[in-house]
């Protein structure tokens, strides 16, 4: 499998669609979906999250491998949209931009999770009283934030502040370009976990709601 | 040598690879110029007057050697049809990208300058800039490369599917912006900036591997800064360059932003007397910086970029946060004075780089 996994990952980042779906369709012969997705898809995409925390891969690269994987997935086991899935410990998760139209780091975490066979709550562009109504009100177990400016970051204060009292339940993970500049700060503004990379977000979620996929 | 340059001198000898009196710093203030007048920031951003006295006001407080002319990003994409959302504590962002459907590229034309009340207010406080400074003091314009511009005008995501599959649409794209580019970083130099910051985050290595690069966003620089008639930063805001720093020395530049999360001594080593370094303090963490802290950043950065010139101290982005305070800009300046003083001695004895 891991000669498998190295080509899989080769033919995401050079985006050579035809080749991941050969390589997806042939593991996916021997196994049910959802494990070539945890054997294959999921790995792939974590290991390339690493390379570009490690400079030597790109974002473009990140962003269109989420995306083709995120195709994928849907084909494997259906439309996201149509298909029962639940998240580790049957979380309830969603995922947001605070106050900020640069969605690009959203999009590909969503096409992570997606790509890893769960289902996420995707709120797009909130105000602080947005965010904090909705995750409140759909019941949200695990909300990840995700920020470019500085301003923007030092809100979720805001965010995890009212949701500490008004939905204790919600576990808080951060992400974006002022987090992967300050390592500290997530702890300032109190987040329960901050991403370096989008594909660190499956992980965090597996570790914050105690579960196996 | 001359013992005590001005800006200019100390700026001009540097950008020649040589050593000034002292390491040149370019405090990037956009923003504070409104906490000095005491006015909201939108409201700063509105006359050219106060950016001018807000700028002249805190290169006297902080003594740094440029005087910065940029307003925000967002004013370019303005230009081109863009919203511009102000907050009070922080730069003006885009609102909604102003091309919604890729295929309206094809029916755009560029804005004109003397047709963008916020461009030309920037060109005024450039005017009023020279007047003031009279030379000894570098002033500083900005232009978004042709090849960034469009996050702003399409949205991050839909401008990279431009990138991997409308190569007829980003190509016409581009033509259209470099047009702007070059009249825009020409109308700045025609009123009186003395180097054009060309900030380019979409080439850095962060966002588009090498390869890319060399196809789209490399070109196209060397075609702008080939028709841009002063010195030219190339600015990866934050993102890296290493990856591509033969190809940044390659197009024309003088001087390379360098990214806080690269080493400058590795970059020194490729653009020794090649290229000029401009950077790399982390504006994010400064914020909370102790004076030792500041000092013992930007004696690193002097100690790994200064020895031979070609360096100018200045944060990784382009911009310093509104949440910095003042006293460890100063901080930052006392210790520049202090530490950035050539000959560089101190630095072979510390075991320098």
């Amino acid at each position: 499998m891991s000669a498998t996994l190295d080509e899989f990952e080769s033919a995401l980042l050079a985006l050579d669609r035809v080749r991941v779906s050969e390589l997806l369709d042939a593991v996916a012969a021997n196994q049910t979906p959802l494990l070539a997705v945890e054997s294959l898809i999921r790995p792939a995409l974590e290991r390339i999250g690493k390379l570009w925390e490690d400079n030597r891969c790109a974002l473009s690269q990140v962003y269109m491998s989420g995306r083709i994987c995120e195709e994928m997935v849907d084909v494997l086991l259906g439309p996201a949209a149509t298909t029962p899935r639940v998240a580790p410990g049957n979380a309830r998760l969603a995922l947001a931009v605070l106050d900020d139209y640069h969605l690009l780091g959203k999009q590909i975490v969503r096409a992570v999770l997606r790509a890893a066979g769960w289902p996420v709550l995707d709120y797009g562009r909130q105000s602080v009283a947005e965010l904090v109504a909705r995750t409140c009100a759909d019941e949200i177990d695990i909300l990840m934030i995700s920020t470019l400016m500085l301003p923007s970051a030092l809100q979720v204060r805001e965010v995890t502040t009212q949701l500490r009292e008004l939905s204790p339940r919600t576990q808080i993970v951060v992400g974006g370009a002022p987090f992967r500049f300050d390592p500290e700060l997530w702890k300032e503004v109190g987040a329960d976990a901050m991403g370096m990379n989008a594909a660190e977000a499956v992980a965090i979620v597996q570790r914050l709601s105690g579960g196996a996929s | 040598m001359i013992r005590n340059m001005t800006s200019m001198q100390r700026v001009v000898t540097t950008l020649g690879h040589h050593e000034p009196d002292r390491v040149p710093f370019f405090l990037l203030p956009a923003l504070q110029g409104a906490r000095e007048l005491g006015l909201p920031i939108r409201k700063y951003f509105s006359r050219p007057e106060y950016v001018t006295e807000g700028q002249c006001r805190l290169q006297a407080k902080f003594g740094h050697d440029c005087l910065y002319a940029f307003y925000h990003a967002a004013l370019e994409t303005e230009a081109w049809g863009g919203e511009i959302i102000f907050r009070d504590d922080g730069p003006p962002n885009a609102g909604l990208p102003p091309i919604s459907d890729i295929e309206d590229i094809l029916h755009l034309t560029p804005p004109r300058i003397e047709d963008s009340p916020g461009l030309l207010r920037v060109l005024e406080t450039i005017r009023q800039l020279a007047a003031r400074t009279q030379g000894e003091i570098p002033i500083i314009g900005v232009a978004m490369s042709p090849f960034s511009l469009p996050v702003m005008q399409l949205g991050f995501e839909a401008y990279l599917l431009l990138l991997h599959e409308r190569r007829d649409l980003l190509n016409h794209l581009l033509s259209l912006n470099e047009a702007f580019c070059v009249a825009w970083a020409n109308a700045q130099c025609a009123a009186g900036a003395n180097a054009i910051c060309y900030f380019d985050p979409v080439s850095s290595s962060t966002i588009i591997p090498r390869s890319l690069y060399l196809e789209t966003g490399f070109p196209c620089a060397r075609r702008m800064l080939a028709r841009i008639p002063a010195a030219v930063a190339i600015h990866l805001a934050s993102g890296c360059g290493l990856p591509i720093v033969d190809e940044l020395a390659a197009t024309g530049a003088a001087m390379i932003g360098v990214s806080s999360s690269e080493d400058l001594a590795e970059y020194k080593q490729v653009c020794q007397g090649k290229i000029g370094l401009l950077g790399n303090l982390n504006g994010i963490t400064m914020r909370r910086w102790t004076p030792a802290e500041a000092e013992a950043a930007v004696k690193d950065c002097i100690a790994k970029a200064g020895i031979g010139g070609g360096f100018v101290l200045a944060d990784n982005h382009g911009e310093i946060p509104w949440q910095v305070p003042d006293d460890v800009l100063f901080a930052i300046a006392e210790a520049a004075r202090r530490w950035g003083r050539y000959p560089l001695d101190w630095v072979a004895t510390a075991g320098g780089v």
